[in-house]
């Protein structure tokens, strides 16, 4: 069985976070790492091979990014990923995730060359744009099912059923692999990577490929390929500290409640 | 005038309003065409609901042979529409499974998505909220047929009277779209107080809680709010994950939010930043949520919220 797992190099979420005069999210001035939201996906993907023990089961760790992007697959290594592909290339800045989704469809294609590949385990949503569309836009590329959002994942042979809490109900979703999933971070905490794990990924494969590798024309990648264009952005204004009071025997209720009025909320 | 789809959000036939929300940003844009995707016995009511709000035609695509299938079909069904009617753009509620649907449409149609917009001008362009919150982005699709998913209150429905002609719309869906399916369905229970994302007011309870949520829902319910959690109350397993506002929950924009027992961590913030009025209960005054807030209160929440709750209502008699 091949699993293939998405990861992402975003900025970090706790950093002051910024954009690039050309509109392009600064992903050199702000510290980097493996994008929490991901970890998730990595930790499925070794629970699935744990659970189907006996089994030869390989879990490739995949991102599309810039040079120190490596460290996301570096990570994933450690905490127990079989190898990693990183996929660099100057044309890929700026891409939007239509380009992205094809760049992975084109590395997930190249993957499947040798052995097929028969899951795509992606995050809830990356912590930068956040958009949680790659999933699904990589499932339409590769003509594949999705089975998105799953807070529980169990697989038996090449059936999958993962549980979703929906706004209106929970709900079982069943499906064939191959497909493409994606797990919340209610799917269970992602491990630590060990000693053990940190010195064995030193040792594992890791690809670097670029686009000509996957016969991608840099024309239909990066910030002139997109499909979308960004007029402006601006600061949100910080908010303008209010009116802090102190509870004294009821006190606080009421300057409360007479706030909630003289705004008319009551 | 181009035409413009919006999909209708219902449940059963009950029209949601953000549909209403989407049909006046459409009516910006072009001449809205409501969208039907739903059981044949429901569609005369969604038709009669989005008229009301200036719906010119109304779509109708019978789900028999789609429902309990996942996403792709219904990007298939929407593709095949929008190859019919050639809109000038496709609006879409802002929920998980649509914005698959659009993730998929966009490939489909290879167009330009937009999603999570919260406000749109006439010439198309989408303002988003990035950053937990921090920055504003305005943009635009300058490829194909501009799809776009709003995100609830982004704008103020206006009522208007539309055509509403019913137009049934016949899909052909692949077998290869009907492969992932929802085998068990247990509906959640309706709790009588309005949907988190849709809300005008939330009262959100956190860690300071210490589980009990009697004062949060006591507040909220004399306020008519919605309730809403923060991480550390719903890993605490005090409240169920699909009332978890932030980062990984649900992000919300509403008139009034009121955190209580909340730290106020970045995460946290992303969910709930843009709200317009913010209010914090917490005993810790050095807690971050009050550096966002319009009026904060220093203080133990089970003691000041049931007697602000009692203000409450007796001011609304």
């Amino acid at each position: 069985m091949n699993i293939v797992v998405l990861v992402k190099y975003v900025p970090d979420a706790t950093a002051d976070r910024q954009f690039e005069d050309d509109f392009t999210v600064d992903r050199v001035n702000v510290d980097g790492l493996l994008s929490e939201l991901d970890e998730y996906a990595v930790e499925q993907s070794l629970q699935i091979k744990e659970k189907r023990d006996g089994e030869e089961i390989t879990v490739t760790a995949l991102t599309v990014g810039p040079q120190a992007a490596e460290a996301a697959v570096r990570k994933a290594l450690q905490m127990g990923a079989d190898k990693g592909v990183h996929v660099v290339d100057d044309a890929i800045a700026g891409s939007d995730a239509i380009a992205t989704s094809l760049v992975l469809a084109k590395a997930i294609e190249k993957l499947g060359a040798e052995t097929k590949v028969d899951l795509v385990v992606g995050g809830l949503a990356s912590t930068d744009a956040g958009m949680s569309v790659v999933p699904a836009m990589l499932a339409e590329r590769l003509g594949l099912p999705q089975v998105t959002l799953a807070s529980v994942v169990e697989t038996q042979g090449d059936q999958i059923r993962i549980k979703r809490d929906g706004d209106v109900a929970t709900e079982v979703i069943g499906g064939t692999l191959p497909l493409v999933l994606s797990v919340t971070d209610q799917s269970g905490e992602a491990r630590y990577p060990s000693f053990k794990g940190i010195m064995a990924a030193k040792k594992k494969p890791l690809e670097t490929w670029s686009l000509g590798d996957l016969g991608v024309d840099a024309a239909q990648v990066g910030l002139g390929a997109a499909y979308t264009a960004v007029e402006e952005t601006a600061a949100r204004p910080p908010r303008t500290a209010g009116e802090i009071v102190t509870d004294e025997d009821g006190s606080g209720a009421k300057a409360l409640a007479e706030f909630l009025a003289s705004k008319k909320f009551i | 005038m181009a035409e413009v789809l919006v999909l209708i959000d219902h449940v059963g036939g009950q029209v949601k309003k953000p549909t209403y929300e989407l049909l006046t940003l459409a009516a910006k844009l072009g001449e809205p065409s409501a969208v039907y995707i739903g059981g044949a016995d429901g569609a005369a009511g969604a038709a009669e609901a989005v008229k009301g709000y200036g719906a010119e035609k109304v779509y109708v695509i019978d789900d028999a042979q789609i429902k309990g299938y996942l996403v792709a079909p219904k990007a298939e069904a929407i593709a095949q529409l929008a190859g019919a009617a050639s809109p000038a753009a496709i609006l879409l509620p802002s929920s998980a499974e649509n914005k698959e649907v659009a993730a998929r449409l966009a490939i489909k149609l290879d167009s330009g998505l937009i999603t999570d917009a919260v406000d749109l001008d006439e010439s198309g362009v989408a303002t988003q909220s990035v950053f937990a919150g921090n920055y504003t982005v305005k943009g635009k699709v300058t490829k194909g047929t501009p799809i776009i998913t709003v995100k609830p209150n982004s704008a103020a429905p206006v009522e208007k009277d539309g055509a509403a002609a019913v137009t049934p719309f016949e899909v052909t869906i692949s077998d290869a779209a009907k492969t992932a399916q929802i085998v068990a369905s247990q509906p959640r229970k309706a709790s009588g107080r309005p949907e988190l994302t849709e809300a005008a007011i939330v009262v959100s309870g956190g860690r300071g809680t210490g589980g009990d949520f009697s004062a949060v829902e006591g507040l909220a319910d004399a306020l008519g709010a919605a309730v809403g959690a923060s991480r550390a109350a719903v890993d605490s397993g005090w409240m169920p994950h699909t009332f978890q506002v932030g980062q990984t929950g649900k992000t919300v924009s509403p008139q009034l939010y009121v955190a209580n027992g909340i730290s106020g961590a970045i995460q946290h913030r992303a969910g709930m930043q843009t709200s317009k009025t913010i209010v914090a209960v917490n005993k810790d005054e050095e807690a971050p949520i009050f550096e966002l807030v319009d009026f904060g209160v220093v203080g133990d929440l089970h003691t000041v919220l049931p007697a602000v709750t009692e203000a409450v209502k007796a001011a609304k008699g």
